[in-house]
């Protein structure tokens, strides 16, 4: 009843070709981010720090690898890598010159791993489909390789390990040791507010329509005047600067220290089930899927020992760990069998009855 | 000038001065080479007749080698626990057929290269539920594999021969003959390539699709064995060996995805080209150049010739 299209019309082309047409919606979104800022406040440390932090830059990482497999139609397997070109980039930033803010150099350190995105972006135009996928391998497995092996990327520090000096914002501290997880929470939800606005006004704009031209057929696109070459190096390089911030943030607000070994082939492949599961070519898509991904082997974990134990089965860590991988596969398989198309297509269908309900049509 | 001479000429001289260095570097590259073939066979089987990028593959390697070692861990005679391992490989193509490809078919391959990564999850944790996560002995005196190594006196110095690496070869040679004369002489190995052509001209002259995925899902499954025992008598068997199988992908990649004797070859070309790239300009770049050396081979060789070295040339219509 609270959600219908009856009665609002589309007078202009602005209100026509608006993102949220209906004012429902733009009410939902707006009490979202109220819910999400509220959040900080109202939940506790565990949440912020164990779930909602990693969550927000995980979405991040998925909605930079969605520009590039879901809107381009590039296959890379390289996001783990890329992510930490932004992490390491951002370290040596930061310790270079303290005395600009760590925020400016978070949205800086994404301009690296862009350039060096669109590098190992450039056989894309060559190849395509899983050759590509296993071209950006090389950038996976190289750029680790770099991380391990350079170790002015680290100031020669002897762990090799980045670690999040203490840095503030107006006098609070919002990375570092001293940080509270509801600070770190704050910002990192900031920034991934900013720069999500920022990815809906791409790819719902001109050149987000050049990539989905180019991502369902790449002659045709070239033949409507479309610059294959550029296009998809400019969809690798903005991918790689989400991917390269998410590194940044995950890092430093998160984590707060990390090895090289964060940013492993495994990594890139966790981000990929992300933006398949939330649904290939949708920004709400990354959300969805970096929740389900994320999250559910947490829930999982707390909730599995919970739901064996009336039974008399007493169950370890390690087995709830197997468990966990195999529940995670299996609901992979079952949600990809369910609905191919992500949680975001299920989303919409859901709208749809919404809209229409309580009749069928 | 100085870093010229180290990486074009240096090399070299040092090939020319210890040619028994260099064989012996060759020859563990081809062994490596013949196993990463062995791998790949695998994925060229399935994504010939099915069009799936099988990421479990790594996977099924470990799955097939563990259930060998645990079920004679077991107390069952290593023969028939070698049979028994089959036929779960077997079980698996039925599953996996029933349970994942059946109900996917038609959709894009990238949901089913996904489905693969279920698939991936689901077996390790499956594996380590059953097996644990401890790093298993490979059974290799139960299986009558020859032990050892022999040296032999060549070129001024020694190449020492690893037995096990020459029965890896002739072994994976065999296979893959086996494999070559099943698919060129049997009813099953032409359907196989029929299916491989066009799916929808392989039903309309009869040919059973199902049926079709399960045998080279349970073909794969036996390669997967096969190259388990090989890999776990080499380095044990252990989850970490399903990293192995990525490598298996550039040796793809050299060879084309559809092609059998491009699996082979390419797998002998990884196979050295990384090794050989390892031992002479590894320490240029203070080693470790393994772990990539092998992609970017493939990158590169796939600016030239995209569709690899023996794939189908790819021809683009709107």
């Amino acid at each position: 009843m609270l959600y219908r299209e009856a009665g609002q019309f589309k007078t202009n082309y602005v209100s026509d070709s608006a993102i949220f047409p209906l004012r429902e919606d733009r009410i939902g979104l707006g009490l979202i981010i109220l819910a999400a800022y509220a959040l900080a406040f109202l939940g506790n440390s565990f949440l912020l720090q164990a779930v909602m932090i990693p969550f927000l830059v995980f979405s991040l990482a998925s909605i930079g690898l969605n520009i590039l497999t879901g809107y381009t139609g590039l296959l890379s397997l390289g996001t783990g890598a890329f992510m930490g070109v932004g992490a390491y980039a951002c370290y040596k930033l930061m310790t270079a010159f303290p005395e600009v803010n760590v925020i400016v150099w978070i949205f800086v350190s994404g301009f690296f791993s862009a350039a060096v995105g669109a590098l190992f972006g450039l056989p894309s135009l060559r190849i395509k489909g899983f050759y590509l996928a296993v071209a950006t391998l090389a950038a996976q497995f190289f750029l680790q390789w770099c991380f391990i092996r350079i170790p002015w990327l680290v100031n020669y520090n002897v762990s090799g390990a980045l670690d999040a000096p203490l840095r503030t914002l107006f006098g609070i501290p919002i990375m570092g040791p001293n940080a509270t997880p509801q600070v770190r929470y704050l910002v990192v939800l900031t920034i991934v507010i900013l720069l999500t606005w920022l990815a809906s006004n791409l790819v719902h704009g001109r050149i987000g329509r050049m990539w989905i031209a180019i991502r369902d057929m790449d002659l045709a696109a070239e033949l409507m005047g479309i610059r294959p070459l550029q296009t998809k190096l400019l969809a690798f390089a903005v991918s790689s600067y989400y991917c390269g911030v998410a590194g940044a943030l995950l890092v430093f607000l998160w984590y707060g220290g990390a090895e090289y070994d964060v940013f492993n082939i495994n990594q890139s492949f966790f981000i990929l089930f992300m933006v398949i599961i939330g649904g290939l070519g949708s920004l709400i898509g990354s959300f969805f899927g970096a929740a389900l991904i994320f999250i559910m082997p947490i829930v999982l974990g707390i909730v599995l020992p919970a739901a064996l134990s009336p039974f008399g089965i007493a169950v370890g860590a390690d087995t709830i760990e197997h468990l966990r991988f195999i529940i995670v596969g299996a609901l992979i398989i079952f949600f990809l069998i369910v609905e191919p198309h992500g949680l975001a297509r299920l989303w919409q269908i859901g709208k749809q009855k919404l809209l229409v309900w309580p009749f069928p049509y | 000038m100085d870093i010229l001479y180290k990486v074009f000429v240096e090399p070299f001289v040092f090939m020319g001065e210890a040619p028994d260095l260099l064989i012996q570097t060759l020859w563990e590259g081809l062994v490596s080479g013949v196993l990463y073939a062995l791998i790949a066979l695998g994925f060229v089987l399935i994504f010939k007749a099915s069009g799936v990028f099988n990421f479990a593959q790594g996977i099924m390697v470990v799955f097939a080698a563990l259930i060998l070692v645990g079920l004679y861990e077991k107390g069952v005679p290593a023969f028939l626990a070698l049979i028994l391992a089959a036929a779960a490989m077997l079980v698996l193509a039925v599953v996996v057929e029933r349970v994942v490809l059946r109900p996917l078919v038609n959709q894009p391959d990238i949901i089913l290269f996904m489905a693969t990564f279920g698939l991936t999850y689901l077996l390790i944790g499956f594996g380590e539920l059953i097996f644990g996560g401890n790093p298993r002995e490979m059974i290799t005196g139960a299986l009558f594999l020859p032990q050892g190594t022999t040296e032999i006196d060549a070129l001024g110095g020694s190449i020492r021969l690893q037995h096990l690496d020459i029965a890896a070869a002739v072994i994976a040679s065999i296979m893959i003959g086996l494999l070559a004369v099943f698919f060129s002489k049997t009813r099953i190995g032409r359907a196989l390539r029929a299916v491989a052509d066009s799916h929808k001209a392989a039903l309309s002259v009869g040919i059973s699709l199902n049926q079709i995925w399960v045998i080279v899902w349970f073909a794969a499954g036996l390669v997967a064995l096969v190259a388990g025992i090989m890999w776990g008598a080499r380095s044990g068997v252990s989850f970490s060996l399903q990293i192995i199988a990525l490598k298996a992908l550039p040796v793809l990649i050299l060879g084309g995805f559809t092609s059998i004797p491009g699996a082979i070859i390419g797998g002998l070309i990884i196979g050295v080209g990384e090794k050989v790239g390892e031992f002479y300009w590894g320490p240029l770049v203070g080693g470790g150049v393994e772990t990539w050396l092998a992609y970017v081979i493939a990158l590169l060789f796939l600016l030239y010739r995209p569709q690899g070295l023996f794939g189908e040339k790819i021809i683009e219509r709107i």
